[in-house]
């Protein structure tokens, strides 16, 4: 470490190496919260989107509650549910899913995951059914039957389209992780309350929070961009 | 029949809070947005800057950090502000940072950056010759944005405003966090007190429900009367 950083570490009160290990293990949870609840989201919203956009309504009519639900209500309340929820389900606490779902991690793995599910499913699903109708005809015309036809055409040229929306909902998620905090998860915005209310100093607790948010965010809008830039390279001009 | 254990009163009151909140916070991010967008548009690059300076910061951090930030942090800063003029002029200032201005604050802030974004657009989508025709006339530029881009402006605004409200409303949810006695606090305490989570987050969870289903379709009645006489392409 720097002299000159250690010797201001030194000299502060708040920023001890203490406190940045407890910022650390925070900034570890919400990374490793928000990345597996975009994963496990993402896993699901894909099939769901790919049904939802079957005609049959006893299929699609489902999907379309699920998620009208789960966009309809706050996400702390659909957290709230399965938190104080899962322990009042008779007799959860004498089987194994106790040992799991007392653990205040999981019912947020369940909440955000179900949460991020539903608005991926309907960015997914809007990409789906604006695929120009040709390229369909097309398929069709080389005999590709409706799997090969999802997965080689459909799907590749929907996710184009998607991936500018799903990249605000990624950075949703990552804010909406904050909440975790609620149910006792000491995330980033959990170490920030526990500094606060040990040495009564918001602006430096909850600003040095708010930037690493920042910093993960920027990371994250960058890297998107890349990623958009790689698939619509095609459509990059010439002499660009 | 559903028994609310008593609570009933409670939770409607804090439903009735939930809806103040939602309005005042729309009320404050309007205004926000509208002298954004206005700053953004302006030509001036400081004004630009500050204006750009704005919607980055808040599309950064997260909402619950912001409103902890501001409650816990607004009450410092007020009393710090306290101390010091009774020191200096013994002018005797103090008021209780309450969670609800918190609230309002916080999400108008953050809901004015996106409104900045909704209405810069909408701007942009008005047609050149509109104001210049205006100009002709010989209005002035207050009279212009008034007569001409905020009227024209507010048909491109429509759904981007209807979107921004759909997530405020749900925002709202968090200042229960703070302490506000809204429905979702309200809710929460009677769900731990009778230990029945289900049978108390529901019906809040449907009254949300119902507010943004009211508003979705709300907003494609006025979405529609704004349209009348737009030939829509196909």
């Amino acid at each position: 470490m720097p002299d000159f950083i250690a010797e201001w570490l030194n000299q502060n009160d708040i920023f001890n190496a203490m406190t940045i290990m407890e910022y650390w293990d925070g900034l570890v949870t919400t990374v490793h919260l928000v990345f597996l609840s975009l994963v496990i989201g993402l896993v699901v919203a894909v099939p769901l989107a790919i049904l939802r956009t079957v005609k049959n309504p006893f299929v699609s009519g489902p999907i379309w509650l699920y998620t009208y639900l789960f966009r309809g209500t706050p996400l702390l309340i659909q957290l709230y549910i399965i938190y104080y929820g899962v322990a009042q389900i008779p007799g959860i606490q004498d089987t194994f899913w106790w040992e799991i779902f007392k653990e205040p991690l999981y019912p947020a793995l369940l909440a955000f995951p179900l949460n991020t599910a539903a608005y991926t499913t309907e960015i997914i699903r809007g990409a789906i059914i604006s695929t120009p109708n040709g390229e369909i005809e097309a398929a069709k015309a080389y005999g590709m039957n409706w799997f090969l036809r999802m997965r080689r055409i459909i799907l590749p040229s929907a996710a184009r389209r998607a991936v500018q929306a799903y990249s605000n909902e990624v950075i949703f998620m990552l804010h909406a992780s904050a909440i975790a905090s609620v149910v006792t998860i000491v995330d980033l915005t959990g170490a920030a309350r526990n500094i606060y209310s040990r040495f009564y100093a918001p602006f430096e607790a909850f600003i040095f929070v708010a930037l690493c948010y920042m910093a993960l965010t920027f990371i994250l809008v960058f890297v998107f961009r890349k990623l958009e830039n790689h698939l619509l390279r095609h459509q990059r001009p010439v002499n660009g | 029949m559903l028994d609310l254990k008593g609570y009933g009163p409670a939770l409607a009151e804090g439903a009735v809070v939930t809806i103040e909140l939602a309005f005042f916070s729309l009320a404050l991010s309007l205004t926000l947005g509208l002298l954004g967008a206005s700053a953004k548009l302006s030509g001036s690059r400081v004004l630009t800057g500050v204006a750009t300076a704005y919607t980055t910061l808040i599309r950064g951090v997260p909402d619950l950090v912001m409103m902890l930030l501001f409650y816990y942090g607004g009450q410092v800063a007020v009393n710090a502000l306290s101390d010091y003029l009774w020191e200096t002029r013994e002018i005797d200032f103090f008021f209780q940072f309450d969670p609800f201005i918190s609230g309002v604050v916080t999400i108008g802030l953050i809901f004015g950056a996106y409104m900045t974004e909704t209405f810069r657009g909408a701007f942009l989508a008005v047609e050149k010759g509109q104001i210049e025709a205006a100009r002709a006339y010989g209005f002035s530029t207050w009279h212009t944005f008034r007569r001409v881009m905020v009227p024209q402006m507010l048909r491109h605004a429509l759904p981007g405003i209807g979107n921004n409200w759909q997530v405020l409303l749900k925002t709202t949810a968090l200042v229960s966090i703070i302490g506000l006695t809204d429905m979702v606090r309200v809710a929460e305490e009677a769900a731990k007190a009778e230990r029945m989570p289900f049978h108390f987050f529901i019906p809040v969870a449907a009254v949300y429900l119902a507010l943004t289903a009211g508003s979705e379709l709300f907003i494609k009645w006025l979405d529609k009367r704004a349209n009348v006489g737009v030939v829509r392409g196909n």
